[in-house]
């Protein structure tokens, strides 16, 4: 198999990066400044593309590359690949489902008790010395309290069964009610943002869900109210919840995703009612060797000419 | 009703939520609130001592035999705080004065900070937060951030399995965690696996969550070998006590790299902190405020306030205390 080009178009996991090179001719689009030039001289050779999930395969990449059997992502989110353009021409694509759930569904807890207990802005307030100054003020207790979430698949239901844990009471906003599910179903984000404290996005990004985190949204969730989004940043109008934020429309945020990553909005720096981190949903050692495993697990299985293990297309 | 006919509760401290309390019950209580530099004495040249039959006080307080005596009247003592080792419960006993303390009211709120600082450290989150407000980060790949470690499906290990505990372990029961205790008794009505020896734990779990009160068998409980058992990947929280870990061991281990990170509300000489935690990114620092929420205030002055309307018109106290000997 060491004659089969593999492009790998965003940085993984070391491990990963260093089995593809072993098992396969690997390109690394970063060994190009000029992406043309990796076109010209080796488009012939590539038969499958590694990505994740901020850089995976548009139409122009795909169309670029010819001999393109599989597009298998280091991600379980694939808005960054053209699925419809993979699904027209024969061309596979895996991602990596199960692997992270709890992972992910960990850190939106985590990220809700960071913003609503003030951790992070504890953590500096005592590293500054203001401790010897006196007490930090009054925080916002979690358990308890009602917690909103968009998208009950595999990632919400995780989130919602910590989130019972802490005694919340648990409503949810899906394409569909889920008629064997004990939570609350609200038909619209609208409608659950009015009735939750903590709404907690948990869906796949796609036409349908872009900015579904908008102003009417973010008003309806209110000063008391508090948005987690662990899913994509095109799901939330960022700059009208930079403006509800600046404005005190909105009670905080906690944030592992960006619109326009690695853009963070400057005005985000200086609240202290955000928590802000660079994408780590699933950014742990152990996860990202099971994710790493199942992306070569799936192209393995590919080039064999075996059933792929975690198909999408 | 005019104040000099309102019931008298003398303050002591003030406890914390004293200043959102005193509006709330002040047309029902006369509060007589000491000033820190005046003594007891002095208050009782203005209050007769046999008038005040009721003592509100803070957890620093020492509500001791001497201060007893001044206040011969006294048939009452609340204290905001769950513990009630700065009262002597044994002379309360003697004189017939009933106390009261928070009981489990912080509970709650006190178990999710220890979660609240387990998921920090394991997952890197202050850390990554202030990662990212650091001036000139757009210069640093995303990419180039540590990855942390996996909470969910861990084993963890509680240090004193009472009410906070019990939170704790539901808690981390829900992110699939295996939940190992030790505690100064076996729970017969607990099916977490109990293990009499702190570095047995240490050596079974991935990390150790300190939720117990400190008492002189839980005085550095957690010390250097516990802290080597736990190991290089493994993690300590602490919202207890700063006395229950032996903070130089725990600053060494931490330095030499013997222990994967800490999380810890508390420290063992308030509001000091060992300088070389403040450089470090493995340690999550909070400044004693586990219990703190409005929430947890205003059900605390809900408390207080139904305990001393309870006290004055002779009915039952709610968290009573009664030494157990």
């Amino acid at each position: 198999m060491g004659t089969i080009g593999v492009l790998l178009v965003a940085r993984v996991l070391p491990y990963l990066e260093q089995e593809l090179d072993k098992r396969y001719k690997l390109f690394r689009i970063w060994d190009y400044p000029q992406k043309a030039q990796l076109l010209t001289q080796h488009a012939a050779a590539i038969r499958a593309v590694v990505g994740n999930s901020n850089d995976g395969a548009d139409a122009d990449l795909i169309d670029a590359l010819p001999k393109l059997e599989i597009v298998s992502s280091f991600s379980v989110g694939v808005d960054k690949i053209d699925l419809e353009k993979c699904r027209a021409k024969g061309i596979r694509v895996t991602n990596t489902p199960d692997v992270l759930t709890d992972e992910v569904a960990d850190l939106a807890i985590g990220l809700t008790l960071a913003l609503l207990r003030r951790i992070c802005e504890c953590d500096r307030y005592v590293r500054s010395g203001n401790w010897k100054k006196g007490d930090y003020k009054l925080t916002t207790k979690f358990s308890g309290k009602t917690v909103g979430i968009i998208g009950l698949g595999r990632i919400g239901q995780a989130i919602a069964k910590r989130a019972e844990g802490f005694n919340c009471s648990i409503c949810y906003y899906s394409r569909t009610e889920k008629r064997d599910s004990n939570y609350k179903y609200y038909p619209s984000v609208v409608e659950l943002a009015s009735n939750c404290e903590i709404l907690i996005v948990a869906c796949p990004l796609t036409d349908e869900t872009h900015h579904i985190i908008n102003r009417e949204v973010i008003n309806a969730l209110g000063p008391k109210g508090f948005l987690i989004n662990i899913g994509r940043g095109k799901h939330v109008d960022e700059a009208e919840l930079v403006s509800a934020l600046q404005e005190g429309r909105l009670g905080g945020a906690g944030l592992d995703v960006f619109e326009d990553e690695p853009v963070v909005p400057e005005e985000l720096f200086g609240l202290e009612n955000v928590v802000l981190l660079p994408h780590v949903g699933s950014a742990t050692v152990e996860t990202r060797t099971d994710m790493a495993d199942l992306v070569l697990g799936n192209l393995e299985a590919h080039f064999l000419g075996k059933p792929l293990l975690t198909p999408l297309v | 009703m005019a104040e000099e006919a309102l019931p008298k509760v003398l303050v002591l401290g003030p406890p914390t939520c004293f200043s959102t309390l005193e509006p709330l019950y002040s047309h029902k209580f006369h509060f007589l609130n000491p000033n820190p530099n005046s003594t007891l004495q002095h208050l009782m040249r203005f209050h007769h001592p046999s008038s005040i039959r009721a003592l509100l006080c803070a957890a620093n307080c020492s509500v001791s035999a001497d201060v007893l005596r001044l206040l011969p009247s006294l048939r009452l003592v609340l204290t905001t705080s769950a513990g009630t080792d700065h009262i002597d419960l044994r002379e309360c006993r003697r004189r017939r004065i009933q106390v009261a303390a928070a009981g489990g009211i912080f509970s709650e709120d006190v178990a999710d900070a220890a979660v609240a600082l387990l998921l920090d450290v394991m997952r890197k989150i202050s850390a990554a937060d202030r990662y990212l407000r650091t001036p000139n980060h757009g210069n640093r790949r995303w990419d180039f951030f540590t990855l942390g470690s996996k909470l969910s499906g861990k084993r963890i290990g509680i240090v004193g399995l009472g009410s906070i505990g019990m939170e704790v372990a539901k808690r981390l029961e829900s992110f699939g965690c295996i939940i190992l205790y030790t505690s100064k008794h076996k729970k017969a009505t607990v099916s977490y696996p109990f293990y009499s020896s702190v570095v047995q734990l240490a050596t079974t779990c991935d990390a150790l969550v300190a939720c117990c009160a400190l008492n002189e068998q839980t005085k550095r409980i957690i010390n250097r070998e516990v802290i080597l058992a736990l190991g290089k990947g493994g993690f300590i929280v602490n919202v207890g006590r700063g006395g229950l870990i032996d903070e130089k061991e725990l600053v060494k281990c931490l330095m030499e790299g013997e222990i994967g990170g800490a999380g810890l509300d508390v420290f063992e000489n308030e509001p000091h902190v060992p300088r070389e935690l403040l450089q470090m990114n493995n340690v999550v620092l909070s400044p004693h405020c586990a219990a703190f929420t409005v929430e947890a205030s205003m059900d605390l002055c809900g408390l207080v306030g139904g305990n001393l309307e309870a006290f004055f018109s002779n009915r039952p106290l709610t968290n009573s205390v009664t030494l157990v000997e």
